[in-house]
Formats: structure tokens, sequence, C-alpha cells
């Protein structure tokens, strides 16, 4: 049985994941097409899945394992993740010494916009996420940023993401070549293999979500951004984004990105936008 | 030290020679290809793969077992050497051209996967 299914992995692996990394069709080449790409990314997956409903996949390991499943509705009664989201309400409505607040930085005063990013600001050229644009806000009224991988920036976002729970990802991709350039490149970032154990993030994420590596299941890449950000009984604490990214190039025994760096916001782009139209489900709370 | 077992190659002059010391010298380099292939920081194999005597292995490769009726001795050297010869799209690490082991070290692991 065991023969069989590495034979079928050899195979479909083979085709499914070219295609995915390729998106646009022989003869469209160099074309960067994101409508073409999320609607095979996501195809890729439900054709994997057919069991799951699209908005299963947000939950991550959990939609991938029966057992995990039963301990995350437990989990749920009692949600690791509720300090933070009250913490994060209280930082969030605080005056900086300004007298400003968070609102003030945000449109709708920063209620129900996780779905919204990251998004491509056109002023300042790149992509922002939800964690960079909280330092620029601080930054802006006289306050020192926060670390982007846990502590205070964790709960803000596990609080804002909560005010966005069930709204469908909404990225937009602006027509600007830059926009579309950081789409592209965040896409290349994530399906390029390096580090020493040669594994790009498609190798875990598209090639083998539901698998095991030792006691962990591998989430999958469609609405894995969805989640964020998530407590981790690993950690015994929360984590934003910036915090799994590096933990998952660390663990393939690569080197990390800075927080925040020009490729993990712009793999962030790319996979939050695939994963439009899938609900927000953050904060989450994972083994 | 790991002791090598005889090799496919080994010429046969060499090989008679080394027969009576073979089987315990076999026995040495397997047992350390076990460490090896256990050790999360050199071949980490229970990653993936279910292997007789590891804990928590994961399931992104097959269980590896009954490999010495499957595979030449060479052809596990290959794949541990660099599996996405054979398949470009691999999940499984190149440990010998990205330099995660040794030759030496993949010789014992190889020596110890003739043993499942
Ligand atoms: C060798 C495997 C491996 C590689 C390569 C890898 N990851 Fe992960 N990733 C994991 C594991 C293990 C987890 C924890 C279990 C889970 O949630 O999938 C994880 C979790 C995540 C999560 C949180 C998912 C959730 O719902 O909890 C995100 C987001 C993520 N990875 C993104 C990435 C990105 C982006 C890359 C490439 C930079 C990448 N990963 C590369 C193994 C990997
Ligand atoms: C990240 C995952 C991963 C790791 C780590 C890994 N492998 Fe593999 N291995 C695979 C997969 C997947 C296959 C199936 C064939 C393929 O993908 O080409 C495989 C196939 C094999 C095979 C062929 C098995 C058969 O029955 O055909 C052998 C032998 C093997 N691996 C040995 C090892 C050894 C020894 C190590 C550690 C030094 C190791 N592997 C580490 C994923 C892995």
């Amino acid at each position: 049985m065991m023969k069989q299914r590495s034979l079928i992995r050899f195979g479909f692996s083979a085709l499914a994941l070219a295609a995915l990394a390729l998106a646009s069709p022989a003869g469209a080449a160099d074309k960067i097409d994101p409508v073409a790409d999320a609607k095979a990314f996501k195809k890729f997956f439900y054709d994997k899945f057919p069991k799951l409903k699209p908005e299963d996949f947000v939950n991550g390991p959990y939609s991938m394992d029966e057992g995990l499943h039963k301990q995350w509705v437990e989990k749920e009664q009692f949600p690791p993740y509720e300090f933070a989201v009250e913490e994060g309400k209280e930082m969030f409505a605080k005056p900086f010494k300004n007298g400003k607040t968070y609102a003030d930085c945000f449109p709708n005063q920063g209620i129900g916009i996780r779905q919204n990013y990251p998004l491509f600001d056109d002023k300042q050229g790149k992509v922002i996420t939800l964690e960079l644009a909280l330092n620029q806000c601080r930054e802006a009224n006289g306050e020192a940023p926060y670390s982007y991988v846990r502590g205070e920036m964790a709960s803000l976002t596990a609080y804002m993401a909560f005010t966005s729970r069930g709204k469908p990802m909404d990225i937009k991709i602006p027509d600007d070549p830059r926009a579309l350039a950081a789409y592209e490149q965040g896409k290349e970032y994530f399906y390029t293999r390096r580090g020493q154990l040669n594994f790009s993030c498609a190798t875990c994420h598209v090639q083998s979500p539901g698998e095991r590596v030792r006691t962990e299941v591998l989430a999958p890449a469609l609405g894995i951004m969805n989640a964020m950000p998530i407590y981790r009984s690993e950690w015994n604490s929360m984590g934003t984004t910036s915090r799994r990214l590096v933990t998952c190039n660390s663990q393939t025994r690569g080197v990390p990105l800075t927080p925040q760096d020009d490729e993990y916001r712009n793999v962030e782009y790319y996979l939050s936008y695939v994963a439009n139209g899938l609900p927000i489900s953050g904060p989450g709370a994972r083994p | 030290m790991i002791a090598p077992c005889f090799r496919n190659s080994a010429p046969v002059l060499a090989l008679l020679a080394s027969l009576a010391a073979a089987a315990p010298a076999c026995a040495q380099s397997a047992a350390e290809g076990q460490k090896l292939a256990f050790d999360r920081g050199k071949g980490n194999c229970l990653v993936c793969h279910v292997i007789k005597g590891g804990e928590n292995p994961g399931t992104l490769g097959p269980e590896l077992s009954g490999l010495k009726s499957k595979y030449k001795r060479d052809e596990l050297v290959e794949i541990v050497f660099d599996e996405t010869k054979r398949n470009p799209l691999t999940v499984m690490p190149p440990f010998g051209r990205n330099r995660i082991l040794t030759e030496k070290e993949i010789n014992a692991i190889v020596d110890f996967l003739q043993t499942l």
C-alpha cells in the first residue's frame, strides 16, 4: 500500500505542482495572471481533498486530521488565545501619549478590516501587512515599534482578526506593475527550493498537506494565512505570521529572513490573494 | 570509527580476504548507520519514514523495509545521495549533493538500510 502511495505521489505531484508554479497555460507564458493562479490553486486543493468544504481549509492542520479536529473542537471551548484578544482589545483602545489611537490610523477605525491585509500601498510602493501598518501607526504617533514576532503585536493582530472572523479574505492587486511584481516575487519565493534540505514552502504545504513530519500535521497552503496569528501549545504563547515563517525556515535548516522582509511580505501577499473568498478564522489555536 | 562493509564494487580478492571479518564489521557499520539515520541533526530520516526501531515517524515517505531485495547497494547509495535524480520533485533532501551527510556516513546508513 505504501509503495502504491509513493507511486501515486510521484506521478501526481510532478504534473500538479508544475501546473501551479507555472499557472498560465503554455503559450500565455510570462504573463502574470493572479486570477488564473487563484483559480488553479483552489482547484488543486479542492480536487486533492474532495471531502472538505472551502471554508474548512482555514483551520490548518485541523482540517486534515479527524483526531486533531476533535481536539480542536474541544479546545475552542476555552480558547488559549482568548487572553490575547482581551489584551489586544485594551491596547487597541488605549490612547498614545499624543492622545491619538490606533483607530485613527485605519479605515473603519480598524474594526473588521483584517481581511484586507496585506495590501499594496501605492505611496510606499510596497506590500503592507497588518503588522507593518500597526508599527507604522505607532511610529507616526511617536511610539516605539513592537517586535514583529510575538507579545503585543500578536495580541493586537489577534484582536483585529477576531473582529473580522468569518469575513472573506479580500486582497486587492491594484493595476500597478509594482503590485503585480510583488505578487509574482511572493509566488516565486513560495515555489523556490532553498537551503541545505532543498525545501520550498510548496514542498511541505502543497505537496504534503495532511502528512506528518514527526508528530506535526502539515497545513494546506490554501487558507494558510486566514488563521494568523496563532497560539501554539508548543510555543506556549501566541505567534504572528512572521514568527511562523521564521520557524518554518529554521526547521528546514534554512537561514530565516528578517521578519517583515520584502520576501516574507510578498509571500504573504501571494498566499492571502489566492485564498480570497475564504473566511478569516484567526486568531487560531494550534497543537 | 565506521568499519566499511564489503561493497558490490570491491575487487574479488579483497572481497575474499575480508569475508571473515565482514559480518561483525557490517554489524558495527549498520549500528552506526542507524544512529546517523535517527539523529535529528544528521539524517533525521524519521521525519518522513517509518523505520523499525525509530519513534515518532512522519508520513511523507514510504516505510523503509525490505530494501535489500528491492534495490542494489549502489541504488540505495544513489537514492540517499540525491533522490532528485530519480524524481526531480521529490521532497527527500539530497543528502550527498548538499553535503548534509558525507560519503562515509551515507555508506553506513546504507549498511543499516540493508538490514531492514
Ligand atoms: C519541512 C517542512 C516545512 C517547510 C519547508 C515550510 N513549512 Fe510552514 N509549517 C511546517 C510545519 C511542521 C508547520 C506546523 C504545522 C502546520 O500548521 O502546518 C507549519 C506551519 C505553517 C503556517 C501556519 C499554519 C497553521 O495553520 O498553523 C504557515 C503560515 C506556514 N507554515 C507557512 C510557510 C511558508 C510561507 C513557508 C516557506 C517560507 C513554509 N511554511 C515552509 C513545515 C514547513
Ligand atoms: C522530507 C522527507 C524525507 C526525508 C527527510 C527522507 N526521505 Fe527518503 N523518501 C522520501 C520520499 C517522499 C520517498 C519516495 C520516493 C520519492 O519521493 O522519490 C523516499 C524514498 C526513499 C527510499 C526508497 C524507498 C523505496 O521503498 O522505494 C529510500 C531507501 C529512502 N527514501 C531513504 C532515506 C534515508 C536513508 C533518509 C535519511 C538519511 C531519508 N530517506 C530521508 C522522503 C524523505
